[in-house]
This record gives C-alpha cells, sequence and structure tokens, in this order.
C-alpha cells in the first residue's frame, strides 16, 4: 500500500509539470496565431465603422497590446489561486463554460469509451482466435480501412447517409432547433451519431492491438503446454486473462484519443460539447477559456493513464506480489 | 518388450513461401526411427537445431498447420494419429518441457496444476504430485515468477506425473540446472520408468543421457545417427556412426578432441 501511495504522489507531480507545460505550449501557439481576435470576432466591416476610442476598448478587452509573458504569468498567477477567469466569447466564467459542455458531451464520450473497448475487444479476440481465416480477413480489413480514414470525413458520410438520405436522424445540434425541453429521447437520438462516429474509429485501433496479443499469447510456451496437457477452454482460461491486461492499458490510454476525437467529430456534428468550445476558442482567440479546456481535458487524459497504472498493480500478480515483497 | 512408443521413418517438412508466390520445403527431420520401451528411459540426444523439440510435438499432435508429417508414430501398437494424440495428451502421454515459461505467468500454480478443476479428487492428486517433489502446500498458492529455477522444474514434473501417464516426453528439463538439481531431476525420471513408464529423455547433454537412460538415440541435422544401449558410450564399444564415435572421444573422460564433429 504505501509504494502505491509513493507511486501516486510521484504521478500527481508529473501531472503538474505535464500541465504546466501543455498550457505554456497552447499559450504560445496562440500568441503564435496569425487570427486578430477583433477582426475575428467583430468582422473587418464593423470595426471600420468603429472610433479609435472604441477600437482601443476593445483591443484592451481582447488583451491583444498586453506583453506575451504578461498574459500567461497573469493567467497562471490567477489559476493557481483557483481561478481560471472569464471566457471572453460567452462572458462567463471559463469554469461554468467548461462544466456545461463537458455535461453535454460525456454521455457521448463515455458510450464511445465503452464501445469502443467492448466491441474493439471482441473483435480483437476473434480475428486473433481465427488468424488467417475469413473472420480475421473481414475483421483486419474494417480495422485498416476504418484507421486509414479520417474521422471528420467517417462524421460526414454518416451525416449523409442517416441525415440526408434516409432522414432517420438529425443533422445536427443536441437537440431540435428551438425547443426549450429537450426529451431524453431526443437527446439520445442527436448523440447517436457523433457517438457512432467516435466509437468506430477508436474501435479499430483497440481491434487491432488485442489481434496482435491474442496471437502473441496463442503462440506462447505457456499455450502449448496447456494443449499438451489437453486442457479446455484456454481461450477462456489463458488467452483471455492474459490480453485483459494490455486491453486494461489500451482502454484508459485511448481516453486521449476519444477527446481528441471529438473535437473534430462535434464540429461536424454541430454538437454543442466541449471539443465545439474548443475550436470556438481556438479560432475566437478566447484565451482563458482554450487554455482551460486544454488544462482540464489534460488533466482527463492524464487521470485516465494514472488510473490504468494503478489498476494494473491490481490486476496483475507479478507487479502487485513483486511490489509487496520488494 | 513391445515398445509403447515407436517412430518409424518420420520425416516432417516445412512448407514456406519465399520470395514472389514460389514455396519453400524445409526439411527439419529426415527419416527418424526410434522406441520407447515401457519401464526404460530412450535419450535423442543431438545438437541445437537438429530436430528434438519438432519430434516432442510431431508425438503431441501439436505441429503447427505448415509442417507436413510422413512415415508413422505408433503409440501402444496403433498408429497415433494427431486426432487419437489429442484424445491422449494430458491423460497417457504427458509432456515435460523446457522451463518456467511453460507456465501461465498470471495464474497461481495449483490452479494450473488442476487445469480448472477445483472437486476434491483433483485437489488431491494435484497435493500428492506435488509432495511428491518436495513442494509444500504453499506453492499452490504462487504465481510461476515466485518459484525458482528448481522449483519450477519440479512443478513442471508433477504436472506431468499428475495423470499417471504412460508414454512421457521430456523436451531438455534440465538446462540451467547445476549438477546436484540435474541429477536429482534425473533420478526422478528413472524413478517414473521403474514405475512402468516409457520415458522419452530429450537432450543435449550426451552426459546427463548417459547417466539416465538405458538406451541413446543420437540425432544429427534431422536424422538418427545412431541407435544404441547407454553403455556404450561408457566405453566407447559399439558405437557404429563416425558421428558417435567423436561424440565419444568428444565427452570429457575421454579426452575431449573435437576433431570430426
Amino acid at each position: 500500500m504505501r509504494h502505491r501511495l509513493q507511486f501516486t504522489a510521484k504521478k500527481l507531480f508529473c501531472m503538474a509539470l505535464l500541465l504546466l507545460g501543455v498550457s505554456l505550449t497552447a499559450f504560445l501557439l496562440m500568441a503564435a496565431s496569425p487570427l486578430d481576435p477583433l477582426q475575428t470576432n467583430i468582422g473587418q466591416a464593423a470595426l471600420g465603422t468603429m472610433s479609435p476610442e472604441q477600437i482601443a476598448k476593445l483591443e484592451e478587452y481582447w488583451g491583444v497590446n498586453t506583453p506575451a509573458a504578461e498574459r500567461y504569468l497573469g493567467w497562471l498567477g490567477d489559476v493557481l489561486r483557483g481561478d481560471f477567469g472569464t471566457s471572453l466569447l460567452y462572458r462567463r466564467p471559463v469554469l461554468e463554460v467548461i462544466g456545461q459542455r463537458l455535461r453535454a458531451s460525456l454521455g457521448v464520450l463515455v458510450c464511445a469509451w465503452v464501445l469502443s473497448g467492448v466491441l474493439g475487444l471482441a473483435l480483437g479476440v476473434l480475428a486473433g482466435a481465427n488468424r488467417g481465416r475469413w473472420p480475421d480477413r473481414l475483421v483486419r480489413g474494417y480495422c485498416l480501412t476504418i484507421s486509414s480514414t479520417p474521422s471528420f470525413w467517417l462524421a460526414l458520410l454518416l451525416l449523409m447517409v442517416f441525415a440526408v438520405w434516409l432522414k432517420v436522424l438529425p443533422i445536427g445540434f443536441s437537440g431540435p432547433v428551438g425547443v426549450e425541453s429537450v426529451s431524453l429521447w431526443e437527446r439520445l437520438r442527436h448523440a447517436f451519431l457523433p457517438g457512432l462516429t467516435l466509437s468506430v474509429t477508436g474501435m479499430a485501433n483497440i481491434a487491432l492491438h488485442t489481434r496482435e496479443k491474442v496471437i502473441d499469447v496463442l503462440g506462447s510456451d505457456y499455450v502449448l503446454f496447456a494443449r499438451a496437457r489437453g486442457e479446455r477452454g484456454i481461450l477462456r482460461r489463458h488467452v483471455l486473462r492474459n490480453v485483459a491486461l494490455p486491453a486494461i492499458t489500451l482502454q484508459f490510454a485511448s481516453v486521449g484519443e476519444i477527446i481528441g476525437g471529438s473535437v473534430l467529430v462535434e464540429q461536424v456534428f454541430s454538437y454543442p460539447g466541449l471539443g465545439q468550445a474548443a475550436v470556438a476558442a481556438g479560432l475566437g482567440g478566447d484565451l482563458p477559456l482554450l487554455l482551460g479546456i486544454t488544462v482540464i481535458t489534460a488533466a482527463i487524459v492524464f487521470a485516465g493513464n494514472l488510473i490504468a497504472d494503478l489498476l494494473y498493480g491490481v490486476v496483475d500478480p507479478r507487479i502487485r506480489r513483486g511490489a509487496a515483497r520488494g | 518388450m513391445e515398445p509403447i512408443l515407436s517412430v518409424d521413418r518420420l520425416s516432417i517438412t516445412f512448407t514456406r513461401y519465399g520470395r514472389g508466390l514460389s514455396r519453400v520445403e524445409l526439411p527439419a527431420i529426415r527419416e527418424v526411427s526410434l522406441a520407447v520401451e515401457p519401464g526404460q528411459v530412450t535419450a535423442v540426444v543431438g545438437e541445437s537445431g537438429a530436430g528434438k523439440s519438432l519430434l516432442a510435438h510431431a508425438i503431441l499432435g501439436l505441429l503447427p498447420e505448415n509442417a507436413r508429417v510422413e512415415g508413422t508414430i505408433s503409440y501402444n501398437g496403433v498408429p497415433l494419429t494427431p486426432e487419437r494424440a489429442e484424445a491422449l495428451r494430458g491423460r497417457e502421454i504427458s509432456l515435460i518441457p523446457q522451463g518456467v515459461t511453460y507456465l501461465d505467468p498470471i495464474m497461481k500454480v495449483g490452479q494450473q496444476l488442476r487445469r480448472g478443476r477445483n472437486d476434491r479428487s483433483a485437489r488431491a492428486r494435484c497435493r500428492a504430485a506435488l509432495e511428491r517433489y518436495g513442494l509444500g502446500p504453499e506453492v499452490e498458492e504462487r504465481y510461476p515468477f515466485e518459484l525458482s529455477g528448481g522449483m519450477a522444474r519440479r512443478v513442471l514434473i508433477a504436472c506431468a506425473v499428475m495423470d499417471a501417464p504412460r508414454l512421457i516426453v521430456a523436451d531438455e528439463p534440465t538446462p540451467g540446472l547445476d549438477v546436484k538439481v540435474a541429477q536429482r531431476v534425473l533420478g526422478h525420471f528413472r524413478e517414473l520408468a521403474e514405475e512402468g513408464a516409457g520415458v522419452l529423455f530429450i537432450t543435449h547433454d550426451l552426459e546427463l543421457a548417459c547417466v539416465v537412460a538405458h538406451k541413446v538415440v543420437v540425432l544429427r541435422e534431422g536424422r538418427t545417427v545412431d541407435e544404441v544401449p547407454a553403455c556404450c558410450f561408457q566405453t566407447g564399444e559399439g558405437l557404429s556412426h563416425p558421428y558417435s564415435l567423436a561424440l565419444w572421444r568428444a565427452m570429457p573422460k575421454n579426452g575431449m578432441e573435437v576433431s570430426g564433429l
């Protein structure tokens, strides 16, 4: 137990360093962006009609003339005191915006995460156990096709088929336009396509990795010996158990991919989630919001990997018992 | 005595795809013949790559799909087809593998020995098999990585004797063991033979083979070179093939000459 606490403490220290680095990188990229927040958000024409005083006020609001170092250090100081600032685009506290957007995205993200993990594992085991035969060819063909397809393109394709041709699913947003209280059914209908896109793309990667691992285990000495001893149910007793360990790592590491994928996919479906807010903040020069989103998603991804590491220590006897003794 | 296992002109060839679509045939074992009598230890000696492990896998019906087999393997006088081998392995035919990598790394020793069965008789037999090799009940609760090399070897032997087999195929069970432990392991094989089982002992170590076996079969590049009583290697008499003679001269007590190998 003690070593696990130490391990966690060390990891948390790493996380602090990582978040610092991520926020600095995001800030530097933003500072180097050629987009002028005034022109993007107010428009060339509107700017032309404004007085120099008005423009100066707007420039101050968007922080155009503040030196970069001062802006970053100011932001960092506030964050360390627990204040993530106010979103320039939404004119509300950053944490409030993120909270609201995250709630909208969370259902889609969690569904996609679980589905891609479960189906990916199942397909990978199916392919690996039937190596070289038709189920393997089918799964591998599917996975390689999907892996080489950009997720936003797949999203467009699904949109075309289900929303435009078949007209069975809505074309975008998280609820019907202009309706105040949205029923659960409508919410699900609107979340279906974004969730499907993310699951289908996430699944391919997990299936291919699982397939490799299943083939490794099937070729291992201990499976040969189990067969030599006339064991029944080798797939369940030896293969699945040994594949479960790397599957855990893969599953929690895929948190990052799902969140990353959601940025593009939500954009295509106009789904008002965290990913779309990130795009809006990036293009609109909303520095506090963008940094807030970056830091919080990085923390979520890091937490995913940390959970995988800790679970590994619980599940794998070589780590659990080895560490307890050493 | 009627042999429990007889291998007659066994050849194993692998088919591989070479460049383009051309197929390459790789002969691994060519016309190997040998017999194992009940109550006897028959040693198969050969250097690495002589096809010793393949021979073991062929007997157990565990060859990969791209292997082609010619010749016959008979068990108890009846040809041993892959189907029959599958029905017999783990019951009458047991494999003793090389080392700890043949145990599932994340499964406790006891569970592996019992092969998923948890009834009373399975537990009792598992207990007895471990006890026979001086392993206490605590070993059942250990994972393979918690075993020492010698313990792992004894666990693997215990796996084989759980079933009271009639034929035991031991594939290089001694490398990495010091002489004392190795001799104890060899003693176990001798013991199993005395109880009536036929033991096929596969090794690259001629000296060990001579200590434990009744009969030595010399394999070289996939062929049987010689089949002689083990005592021939004590005196050098009765060795017909130049390779066997060269092996004999290379033994430490005979001057360790390496010409002709």
